[in-house]
């Protein structure tokens, strides 16, 4: 066997070990703190890369509001696991409740009333009449217990706080609130052509970000929430802790670092451990007649269509269950932070990051998008410390108070979105089945 | 040898060969028809003998030099023009937009042209500021092979220029050709309005899956009792 | 009736001329985006990058002015400095097609295929111009401040309201008319236009008619280049130069096109304007001008606002939305340069 053909045959786990390396890399000559913290992030980028794979590798749909699917995980963290703040919910439950109440009849009564009507020339008229009383409506009985909600403490809670269930919940829950918008989303743009609903994707998760940063009463907003339960024990704790204390000692670090390590460990037990769960579940459907199907309607779907299949309710199922997956990594991800910070939803690193994971990983291939998640989020970490590395031999030369080399120094930050945005533009032309290519099944 | 031959032509889009060592030729100031059934490979035959499709055998010859080799818009530099079976206007362009753009090659003043085809077509002309899009069938085709005809082409290609317009109006535009021929272009045609194309046929090709069946003057083949039975129904 | 004078006035100075500086920035952003897709077929998500390396390149040459003491006072440097920023835009816009999109035109790749191509160009020149002028706010405008000031404007009337005109909001809007009557005599009455409609229309023809797709393909980064460093430049005038801004402005802009039909470029400015608008409408607090046109002693206790000025910019998305759901076609249906 040449080098090569044994490349192709072992692509996988070779491609994989030399991740694991650059990992080892890192742990030996940065940290093995920074390298857990690396390894954290690349288990929820390879979740949620999995979650796009799913839409795109499978079935072609072209979503860019993952940010949004994100950030709707995120919120489902702090709905479940935060206390209740019961003065709020005695100041401005109620108000909250009915303005729900109206919104749920103003959709039911347009859904209701569209058939009816639908051969009217009125119909818009009509429609907008009642969304706006609706609105009208809502609005006299919302904004007293929004502004009654977030005048309560504002400085500490001003919202309705949460369940104060254990954060793990909101996982799943954080799958569901994704999966109910993709729900609605899927009905009204999944018919639109690929460019359109990419456009539609990413004013779609635009528009979730600014309903949680504007809603405080719900979500705190620009306010951020912090100091979210953990699912693992807290740092201090273990200091404490006797059997923690011993165990520092046999393995011989400074009890600090082990308990960050240990702490670092645990979640990447946990995030493994879904992540295992959801590529075995992947790869199966992948496998299954049902995959098979999706990607017959995904290579022609004139032809499926033609051969009796519903691709507009596969296409929505795909796109809900896709997006759930990415909820279930946003609730992950703000678990793995502590808080809930919604300034920091940005397409860049939200979206059009996972999008890099998925085409260099592979589409198509379930493996291909996780190891995807883990290269390039290494990269988007790591790309600063090359750059600046880089930088500062290329200017060893430069008198060291030059404004030049200050300048070059400074820009080196900003090294990693041309970085990623050259990778992604490399395997678009080199490599466009990804490293690791979508396996062709009869 | 004729003015413009295509000669033992095979190839077709993708791994399998539509055409089968299909000879197709027009002489100057001539009409040449294709006829055959649906599918048989005449809308393909055209675009090879254009250039729009690559070869696996065969050449094409026009006025003795070989063109084999050469893009289409270089063909159209030579002196050849083709009207496409479908989408053969720019439809959001006015009428005279597209036969400026039929000039687009040319250097020199083409107002002449332009009046020339408003003569041959003078509804062209009432309709010139309209565009393309929102004209009928007929006036469609017309603008079409005037678009063609901007570049004093020497042989003019033209698939299926009578498809779906009323009788009458096929009439006119045959009379268009003929008249057109008689300013000694070559005439390569497709027709499936087979009976009427073979009588102001000088020369006519029966086309049957990708070969020829019959290839014979328009009379003979009008004459011919079999050709009569397959392929002009009685 | 002086009442109804000032309330005019206040909507004037508030929401009209507002609303037709953003409605102009907008919609020369959408033409560049609506050329992109009506000639190369693509929805190009780098057009808000490109707006933003044109006004870089146009702030560092208004700089170099500065610095040299050229100024064409009243009005800004900048706009002695916009040929220069256009040519080095346009260089760089044929470098990244030459070396990034040719390729995959000539493999015939598919809209969405280049529309990732064009998130990786977004991601370079996003990177590109962060390194050369750092992600902070940029100052470049000098020159007079006002043509009429506030204050001017109620002592030369006597009106309570003021009607100001900014430099920049004049520059703007005159500008912005110049560029799109000078686009659509280049498309409507020249050669080179007619050809680049002519390809957009059917490109198999225009490949018959001998027109050489490549210089087609050409000629449209020009104008894009073009038309989107003008926009850059102008939005960075008006409001400040960010260019985190500029990939926000990328949806407004998507939205423009779209409620426009996307490739029409009469569409894409009528979807500018209509975008700013609603924007504005929506968001504004009709308190004093209500205040203005009911008699005196009434008091009205809201801002009256239709939806919190929070919510300005998720109204462009709301509208993008709403338009590709009941009607993708876009108001003034599509697909004609
Ligand atoms: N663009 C194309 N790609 C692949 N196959 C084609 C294409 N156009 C036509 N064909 C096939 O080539 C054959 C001949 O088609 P065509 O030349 O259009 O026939 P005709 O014009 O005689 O009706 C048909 O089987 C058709 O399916
Ligand atoms: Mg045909």
């Amino acid at each position: 066997m040449t080098p090569l053909a044994a490349f192709r045959t072992y692509r996988t786990p070779i491609l994989f070990s030399v991740m694991a390396c650059m990992l080892m890399g890192v742990g030996l000559l940065q940290s093995w703190g920074v390298a857990l913290t690396i390894l954290n992030m690349c288990l929820i980028s390879a979740i949620m890369a999995l979650g796009v794979n799913m839409q795109w590798g499978y079935a072609g749909l072209f979503n860019v509001g993952i940010m949004g699917f994100a950030a709707l995980g995120g919120l489902a963290g702090v709905l479940v696991s935060m206390p209740p703040v019961s003065d709020a919910w005695q100041a401005g439950g109620l108000g909250i409740g009915l303005g729900l109440l109206i919104t749920f009849a103003t959709v039911m009564l347009c859904l209701w009333l569209w058939p009816q009507i639908n051969a009217w020339r009125s119909r818009y008229w009509i429609i907008c009449a009642v969304i706006l009383t609706g609105y009208w409506l809502l609005r006299v009985w919302f904004d007293p217990g929004v502004d009654a909600i977030e005048s309560i403490n504002p400085s500490v809670t001003g919202y309705l706080g949460g369940l104060g269930l254990p954060i793990v919940l909101s996982w799943p829950v954080g799958g569901l609130f994704a999966a109910g918008v993709a729900f609605v989303i899927g009905k009204i743009a999944l018919g639109l052509r690929s460019d359109y609903l990419a456009i539609a994707t990413l004013g779609i998760s635009e528009i979730i970000i600014f309903f949680i940063k504007n809603e405080e009463w719900l979500t705190r907003g620009v306010k951020n929430v912090n100091g979210l339960p953990r699912p693992v024990p807290f740092e201090v704790d273990l200091q404490q802790a006797i059997w923690f204390q011993d165990l520092a000692t046999r393995v011989g670090l400074d009890l600090n670092d082990a308990s960050s390590i240990f702490v670092k460990l645990c979640y990447a037990g946990l995030f493994l451990l879904v992540l295992a769960i959801l590529l075995w579940f992947s790869e199966t459907a992948l496998k299954s007649p049902w995959g098979r199907m999706m990607r017959a309607i995904r290579d022609n779907e004139v032809a499926a269509a033609a051969m009796g299949k519903d691709v507009t309710w596969q296409h929505l199922r795909i796109f809900v269950l896709g997006s759930a997956v990415i909820g279930m990594a946003g609730a992950m991800l703000t678990t793995l932070d502590g808080q809930f910070t919604p300034v920091s939803y940005q397409p860049l690193r939200f979206t059009f990051l996972i999008w890099v994971m998925v085409i260099l990983g592979g589409s198509g291939n379930n493996w291909g998008a996780v190891l995807g998640g883990f290269f390039i989020w290494f990269f988007w970490i790591q790309a600063e410390p090359i750059g600046l590395w880089f930088i500062d031999t290329l200017t060893a030369g430069m008198d060291p108070n030059s404004a030049i080399k200050a300048h070059l120094l400074e820009g080196a930050a900003h090294m990693r979105l041309m970085t990623v945005g050259l990778i992604l533009l490399i395997a678009l032309r080199y490599a466009p089945e990804g490293l690791i290519p979508e396996r062709k099944r009869l | 040898m004729s003015f413009l031959i295509g000669q033992q032509m095979t190839g077709g889009y993708g791994a399998a060969d539509i055409l089968h060592d299909c000879t197709i030729g027009v002489d100057k100031g001539e009409i040449a028809v294709i006829v055959g059934p649906n599918g048989a490979g005449k809308s393909t035959a055209m675009k090879a003998v254009f250039g729009m499709l690559p070869l696996r055998h065969g050449q094409v010859l026009f006025d003795g030099e070989d063109v084999t080799l050469l893009k289409p818009e270089e063909r159209v530099l030579k002196g050849m023009g083709f009207v496409p079976q479908t989408h053969n206007v720019f439809i959001s362009l006015s009428v005279e937009e597209n036969l400026e753009m039929g000039a687009f090659i040319r250097q020199d003043d083409i107002r002449d042209s332009i009046a020339q085809v408003y003569d041959l077509f003078p509804i062209l002309k009432e309709k010139r500021k309209q565009p393309a899009g929102q004209l009928s069938g007929g006036q469609r085709q017309q603008v079409a092979v005037g678009r063609a005809l901007m570049t004093h082409p020497k042989v003019l290609m033209l698939d299926e220029p009578t498809a779906g317009v009323s009788p009458i109006v096929m009439d006119e535009l045959f009379d268009r050709i003929l008249e057109i021929a008689r300013l000694d272009v070559a005439i390569l045609m497709v027709e499936q309005n087979a009976k009427q194309a073979l009588e102001i046929a000088d020369k006519g090709y029966v086309l049957v899956q990708g070969r020829n069946r019959f290839t014979d003057s328009g009379e003979a083949l009008l004459a011919n009792s079999e050709v009569r039975r397959a392929f002009l129904g009685g | 009736m002086i009442d109804v004078i000032n309330a005019a006035a206040l909507l004037g100075n508030f929401l009209v001329i507002p609303g037709l500086t953003y409605g102009s920035q907008l919609a020369l952003g959408a033409l560049g985006v609506t050329l992109v897709y009506s000639v190369l077929r693509f929805s190009n998500f780098a057009h808000g990058e490109t707006m933003a390396f044109g006004a870089m390149l146009t702030i560092l040459v208004t700089w170099g002015l500065q610095a040299l003491g050229v100024s064409i006072q009243p009005l800004p440097t900048a706009l002695l400095a916009l040929p220069f920023g256009i040519i080095g835009t346009i260089a760089f816009t044929l470098l990244i097609d030459r070396s990034v999109y040719a390729y995959h035109r000539q493999r015939k790749a598919s809209p969405v295929v280049f529309l990732i191509v064009s998130i990786g160009v977004m991601f370079v020149m996003g990177g590109l111009i962060r390194f050369i002028i750092g992600p902070n706010d940029q100052i470049f405008f000098d020159g007079a401040r006002f043509i009429i000031s506030a204050r001017d404007f109620k002592r030369m009337t006597g009106l309570e309201e003021g009607l100001a005109i900014r430099m920049t909001q004049a520059v703007t809007i005159l500008t912005a008319i110049v560029i799109v009557i000078l686009l659509f005599w280049f498309l409507n009455h020249t050669r080179t236009g007619k050809s680049m409609r002519a390809y957009s229309d059917n490109e198999n023809l225009a490949l018959l008619s001998g027109i050489n797709p490549q210089r087609v393909v050409m000629i449209t980064w020009i104008l894009v280049a073009t038309l989107a460093t003008i926009a850059g430049t102008l939005y960075g005038l008006d409001k400040s130069f960010k260019p985190f801004v500029y990939m926000q402005l990328l949806l407004p802009i998507f939205a423009s096109a779209i409620v426009g039909g996307v490739g029409n470029p009469l569409g894409a400015i009528a979807g500018g304007y209509v975008i700013a608008f609603s924007e504005l409408i929506l968001t504004f607090a009709y308190k004093k001008v209500i205040q203005y046109l009911t008699p005196d002693g009434i008091e009205i206790e809201s801002l009256m606002q239709i939806l919190g000025t929070d919510y300005k910019i998720a109204v462009s998305f709301i509208i993008l939305v709403i338009v590709l759901v009941v009607r993708p076609t876009g108001l003034f249906q599509g697909k004609t340069l």
